[in-house]
């Protein structure tokens, strides 16, 4: 006879458990439901259309700087999101190489056996990491780049740039038919380096011999599209930026909305990465330097070969989540008038359908779909260099 | 040749070694930490530059060349008799009281000024770690004390304090209002958030990750602007809450979201071994919680929170951005007054606004480092 094993029967605290987990569930829906249903009224009594309809109409306001064709009186919702989205990805992928450069060496400076220096590097951490960002865009836009000069008294810069209180202008490079060569020289440069880098790896491990690469790859990449730019026939203008009566002409101009939102996003975010840097650099033991030194490295390989590599394994991760801090934090925009996705679409856009739920939401997803793909990819990283003991 | 012959032995005397470097006293110090190498002198060099070239120029223009008194623009304008104009602090001054209180009546500030006396002494209480019976200081500082300035700073007409609407509250009043309904709102949802996190139960745990993970994603800016746009159309017409509540709301469901990873990582630093003996004990989940697991996990994080609390401090400014007119805004409105425009003005507001939020900063930063250091006294056993 076979034992029809029965399921045993339910604790009085698993019971509670279910019900609780029943009401939350009950609870959110609800929630959920009846944000629904006035939202349907409330936007109905506003005769606020719902949908993604507004997408293909057209936009019909302008906006100050555009990486894709844009015209207000043709282009559409749709283009103006883009418009937005690169504007974003511009100012923050700039600011987040700007912020790397600055806060590695701040980091380093604060380590530094030289006091001044530590002192130094330590007090601008002290005193950028306590100041709000949002005054500090304010002050850099408002207090300093508003400041400059107008006009017709422009500062000229060395190298044909203008500087004014309307932003930055330098001459614009204009690319000669033959340009393409020069390109197609860098292109091979960096693909010979890569296979020429791999190559001396293998040999290293085969015949210990050290990779000498540098001087090759400076030839490869610098030199030899040199050549070919001057064999080419120097196939290089620029046009520089020239006084109009009521503007300046020609040349590349940066917004002073962009040049201090990127100045205040760099500078902010560098003290946080110092002090990443600083504790990625003290995380690993003095027991590896004395290790490397007893091996005879140098300081500088000490450094190269053994210190960072295990300093990068802890700063990678909080790196990243400052890298994602800057990309959100670019959406303080708003406040000085750059149009960035939040200023263009959650602004203007959301201003002009009212389609307030769409909007927004669509805002977000952008900004959560970044994060969620830079977390998968720090997952990954952190996969990778995981310390496989045996 | 025999054995002996190979053994080296020193007829003469070594010579002296010269006199090691001076290690002790002033110029000892100084060739150790300023001059040790010829790389290290140019680094000195370099920033001994840097400080010559910086302080004194600030110095002339926040203290030496500053105007401290004058009632209007031309105190304050470059002008023959003083052509080296600093910062304009008699602007600071005239201006003071709408910093602090903002469009609130006159009549009336004294309540505001008792709103932040009794929240001085609130925070005190809990801060100090010495303080008696610090658990009745946090029922003060998260129970009492909001209902208290609730009816305080909005009004109560039953004993006679008139209604202020909050479209009259500003400067530093709304961005303290802001961060402390913040801070008071965050901490608790946060802890609860992170227990849920790492429940057992399947829908509790999925919501909880949820939020936080979706929070977490998102800029501020746009959780404010859900908050003021869409939660209006999200109930009744009627419920409508005001403009500086919504705001709120969006600040305080953003902080708890990081207030509940740093709980998390709080709870994930308690030995397991404390879960079991709670539960060998017999203690019901709560009372796990709350009596074993908490407040060693709490104790732990402490210095995370009040970094967050500082993160918080600074975001505050924020709602600027949603039309509320915190110190910030107040900054930017009265820099803006044509009584007082100079080329000056904007630069001394920025200073005087960078100095308020340095200070409350830095004050809770240096707070965190004295209970990290108190903290590892006590493991150092």
């Amino acid at each position: 006879m076979l034992d029809i094993v029965q399921p045993a029967p339910l604790s009085r605290r698993q019971w509670g458990n279910l019900a609780l987990q029943a009401a939350l569930v009950v609870v959110v829906v609800g929630l959920a439901y009846a944000a629904y249903v006035n939202a349907a009224e409330n936007l109905a009594k506003a005769h606020i259309a719902s949908g993604f309809r507004f997408w293909n109409n057209t936009a019909g306001f302008d906006i100050s700087q555009t990486l894709i064709n844009y015209s207000p009186s043709t282009s559409t919702f749709g283009q103006a999101f883009w418009v937005g989205l690169l504007n974003t990805l511009l100012v923050a992928s700039l600011g987040i190489v700007l912020a790397t450069v600055l806060g590695f060496a701040i980091g380093i400076a604060r380590l530094s056996r030289n006091w001044l220096v530590a002192h130094l590097a330590g007090g601008y951490v002290e005193l950028i990491r306590n100041i709000p960002l949002l005054l500090q865009i304010l002050f850099w836009y408002n207090a300093v780049l508003k400041a400059l000069p107008d006009l017709r008294s422009s500062l000229s810069l060395p190298g044909g740039t203008l500087l004014n209180n309307r932003g930055l202008f330098l001459p614009r490079p204009q690319f000669g038919e033959r340009f393409g060569f020069v390109l197609a020289a860098f292109v091979a440069g960096v693909i010979a380096t890569i296979v020429l880098y791999i190559w001396a790896h293998r040999r290293q491990d085969l015949t210990g011999e050290p990779p000498r690469t540098l001087s090759y790859a400076l030839a490869l990449i610098v030199a030899l599209p040199l050549v070919v730019f001057f064999l080419a026939g120097a196939p290089l203008r620029f046009s520089f930026p020239e006084m109009g009566r009521f503007n300046v002409l020609g040349g590349i101009e940066i917004l002073p909305e962009f040049a201090a939102l990127l100045l205040a996003l760099a500078i902010y975010t560098a003290a946080f990465i110092a002090e990443v840097v600083r504790a990625g650099v003290l995380a690993v033991p003095h027991g590896q330097t004395e290790a490397a030194q007893a091996l005879g490295l140098r300081s500088g390989s000490t450094l190269r070969l053994v210190v960072i590599p295990q300093a990068m394994r802890v700063i990678v991760p909080p790196l990243t989540s400052q890298y994602l801090n800057l990309i959100k934090n670019s959406s303080l925009a708003v406040a000085i008038g750059y149009p960035d996705l939040v200023q263009v679409f959650a602004g203007s856009v959301l201003n002009i359908t009212g389609q307030a739920v769409e909007v927004i939401a669509m805002t977000m997803a952008v900004y959560l779909f970044i994060s969620l793909v830079t977390s998968l990819l720090m997952n990954l990283y952190g996969r990778a260099v995981r310390v496989v003991e045996r | 040749m025999t054995a002996t012959d190979r053994i080296y032995l020193r007829q003469t005397p070594a010579e002296a070694l010269p006199a090691p470097a001076m290690r002790a006293g002033v110029l000892g110090w100084l060739r150790a930490n300023l001059f040790s190498s010829p790389a290290n002198i140019a680094l000195t060099v370099i920033c001994a530059v840097l400080i010559v070239w910086l302080v004194p120029p600030l110095l002339r223009f926040f203290v030496f060349d500053a105007v401290w008194s004058g009632d209007d623009r031309q105190a304050c304008l470059a002008l023959p008799q003083h052509p080296d104009v600093g910062a304009c602090w008699a602007f600071i001054r005239v201006w003071s009281s709408y910093f602090v209180y903002g469009f609130y009546p006159a009549a009336e500030r004294w309540r505001v000024d008792l709103f932040f006396l009794a929240l001085a002494f609130g925070i005190g209480w809990v801060a100090w770690l010495g303080a008696p019976r610090r658990d009745l200081g946090a029922i003060y500082l998260f129970v009492v004390l909001p209902v208290v300035s609730y009816f305080l700073l909005g009004g109560l007409p039953l004993v006679g304090l008139v209604s202020v609407p909050t479209t009259q509250w500003g400067g530093i009043l709304v961005t303290i209002v802001v961060a402390t309904v913040g801070i008071a709102a965050s901490l608790p949802l946060g802890i609860l958030l992170a227990l849920g996190r790492r429940s057992a139960m399947p829908a509790v745990k999925f919501f909880s990750v949820i939020f936080i993970e979706f929070v977490r994603g998102v800029p501020l800016i746009t959780v404010l602007f859900m908050a003021s746009v869409m939660l209006p159309l999200f109930v009744p017409d009627r419920f409508a809450p005001d403009k500086l509540v919504r705001a709120l709301i969006g600040v305080a469901l953003f902080a708890s979201a990081y207030m509940a990873e740093v709980a998390r990582g709080g709870l994930v630093s308690i030995p397991r071994g404390q879960y079991e003996a709670a539960q060998a004990l017999g203690l019901p989940y709560w009372r796990m919680m709350g009596l074993v697991i908490l407040p060693q996990a709490l104790q732990v994080t402490l210095p995370n929170i009040v970094n967050t609390f500082i993160g918080l401090f600074k975001d505050t400014t924020l709602v600027f951005i949603v039309g509320i007119f915190d110190f910030l805004r107040t900054i930017e409105a009265a820099r803006g007054d044509p009584h007082w425009i100079t080329p000056v003005t904007s630069v001394t507001g920025y200073a005087f606004a960078a100095l308020f939020y340095f200070v409350c900063c830095c004050g809770m930063s240096r707070y965190t480092r004295n209970v990290e250091a108190r903290l590892a006294r006590a493991h150092r056993r």
